[in-house]
């Protein structure tokens, strides 16, 4: 097959990239020759893979994540590496070891995080798409803050082989876009059963958005309009819901009680998987090198805690205390207990309608440095942890402005119907283009 | 509540390491934290998790893989083909 590429040479004004490829090749394919951003926690072989830290830096992978070996067969040449909060643990990107992306709506706001890079090189016109992760809503919140499509798809659609994992049991690699029909597009390319990730399943994704929307049901979780939500942002919101029953859906309210619980066991959850995951970091196989010739104990701490960013050793520690003796039946079993209540309600709800619609987030985007204590910074989640705890997929697509900065409507559907809540999006997207 | 004493042990259970100036910091968002999580302690019910998934097996054939210079290439520290680290014992 002959190999071309493309120039690509962005300016980059969001320090959205930490990586640009400026030449990168492409063959024929459905993608033959788009520029196709990935987000640095997604290993890319040849090209430096950091997941935005400090102990990654130098490292260059090896072999290609499944999701890229996909992206490449179908002829999309890979522009480059985008930032984001160092693996993945953040709602800014502002906890980059390599400073913070921009909003290109407003650069004195955050973008959102943790993809906040990817949503940035969209929406600052660098390219058409890109790839994001969705560990508690690190897609949808930057699409949302920046007026772009994100999408989160269920839980085992995309394989995550060689998504350098930070909460396995919650993450997936999902498409970023311009548009709703980007976002279909890349995701047909992505999705799919892989052997080497056996949480994925036999679905592949072959479809094209259609706007016909007509006699769907749309669930209206109150606690999506309640407190923490910013009324302004709610009733953006309501809104756009509004246009989506002219186009022939109806509305019932419904209630999510569960959800009370929910960003408490998402944080109990994906601290303790973190500090799993992330002990392999020690500097032996890739990283700055430890000191051989001390004790593992004392050059493993000294690698550590220069090399890991101040968020990333607050849930390593998080996440290590929650498991030690005496707490885990006080944190971990009652947050996968939460998880499964989460299920239950939200079974319970598909049962009576076919999507459930909301904010993506509770506010606009943050000012920079707005959200300087972490608690406050979790709860900026509440919206979008409960489709991953759930394990369902999510969306979301800009519905209109506050305070000029853009609001994103989400639609979350019920497992594996990734295809349901693209079409609602779809719809919405022409109704008001 | 946590004591700065148990935010310096957890520190050390968890190789990172934590300095003098950062330990009060840490401990109070640690009990900040803390707190907001005992609201799992209302959590009704005890339902299992339950998944979907069953174990997948496959016959055990070998495969191409990596090269070992491929392999290596990211280890900061190596000796006659082999990973270098610190020693355990």
């Amino acid at each position: 097959m002959a190999e071309r590429s493309i120039l690509f040479e962005p300016d980059d004004k969001y320090n959205a990239f930490l990586r640009v490829c400026n030449k990168p090749s492409y063959t024929e394919g459905k993608l033959a020759g788009v520029a196709v951003a990935v987000k640095d926690n997604i290993s890319t072989r040849g090209i430096e893979t950091t997941c935005a830290s400090r102990i990654l830096k130098g490292y260059v992978p090896p072999y290609d994540a499944r999701a890229v070996e996909l992206l490449r067969n179908a002829g999309a040449a890979i522009a480059g590496k985008t930032n984001m909060d160092e693996f993945g643990m953040g709602t800014t990107t502002e906890n980059s070891a390599f400073g913070p992306t921009l909003n290109p709506c407003d650069t004195g706001r955050v973008p959102g995080g943790s993809s906040g890079g990817s949503a940035a090189a969209i929406a600052g016109g660098m390219v058409q798409m890109a790839l994001g992760t969705d560990t508690g809503g690190s897609i949808r919140c930057p699409a949302a803050f920046c007026g772009i499509v994100g999408l989160k798809p269920s839980y085992g659609r995309v394989s995550r082989y060689g998504l350098i994992a930070y909460a396995n049991s919650l993450e997936q690699i999902g498409p970023m876009g311009k548009s709703v029909s980007d976002v279909s597009t890349l995701m047909e390319v992505i999705a799919g059963h892989d052997r080497h990730d056996s949480t994925t399943h036999d679905r592949p994704y072959t479809h094209t958005p259609h706007a016909d929307i007509k006699g769907l049901k749309i669930g209206i979780p109150q606690e999506y309009f309640g407190e923490g939500v910013d009324p302004a942002v709610a009733d953006v919101v309501k809104k756009a819901i509004g246009r989506l029953e002219e186009l022939g859906t109806t509305t019932v309210p419904c209630n999510i009680p569960s959800m009370k619980y929910a960003l408490a066991a998402y944080y109990v959850t994906c601290t303790c998987e973190a500090s799993s995951n992330l002990a392999r970091f020690d500097g032996v196989r890739y990283g700055p090198a430890a000191d051989t010739k001390r004790s593992w104990h004392e050059a493993y701490q000294e690698v550590r805690s220069a090399a890991f960013g101040t968020e990333v050793r607050r849930r390593i520690m998080l996440g290590t205390f929650a498991l030690s003796s005496g707490y885990y039946g006080k944190y971990y079993a009652k947050a996968q207990v939460t998880r499964e209540n989460i299920k239950a309600d939200f079974n319970r709800i598909f049962k009576d309608v076919d999507v459930i619609a909301g904010p993506t987030m509770p506010t606009i985007a943050f000012k920079m440095k707005e959200k300087s204590d972490p608690l406050s910074m979790y709860l900026a989640d509440i919206l979008t942890v409960p489709a991953n705890l759930a394990g369902i997929p999510a969306i979301s697509v800009p519905c209109g402005k506050s305070e000029g900065m853009p609001v994103g409507l989400q639609i979350m559907g019920r497992m594996f119907e990734d295809e349901r809540i693209v079409d609602v999006a779809y719809a919405y997207e022409q109704a008001v283009n | 509540m946590v004591t700065e004493k148990d935010v310096q042990h957890i520190a050390e259970l968890a190789d990172v390491g934590v300095s003098s100036e950062e330990l009060g910091t840490f401990t109070h968002q640690f009990n900040e934290i803390l707190e907001y999580f005992d609201l799992l302690d209302t959590v009704k019910g005890d339902a299992a998790a339950t998944r979907d998934l069953y174990n997948i097996m496959r016959e055990d054939e070998v495969e191409p893989s990596l090269p070992q210079e491929e392999v290596l290439r990211n280890a900061p520290a190596q000796e006659d083909g082999f990973i270098k680290a610190p020693r355990v014992m």
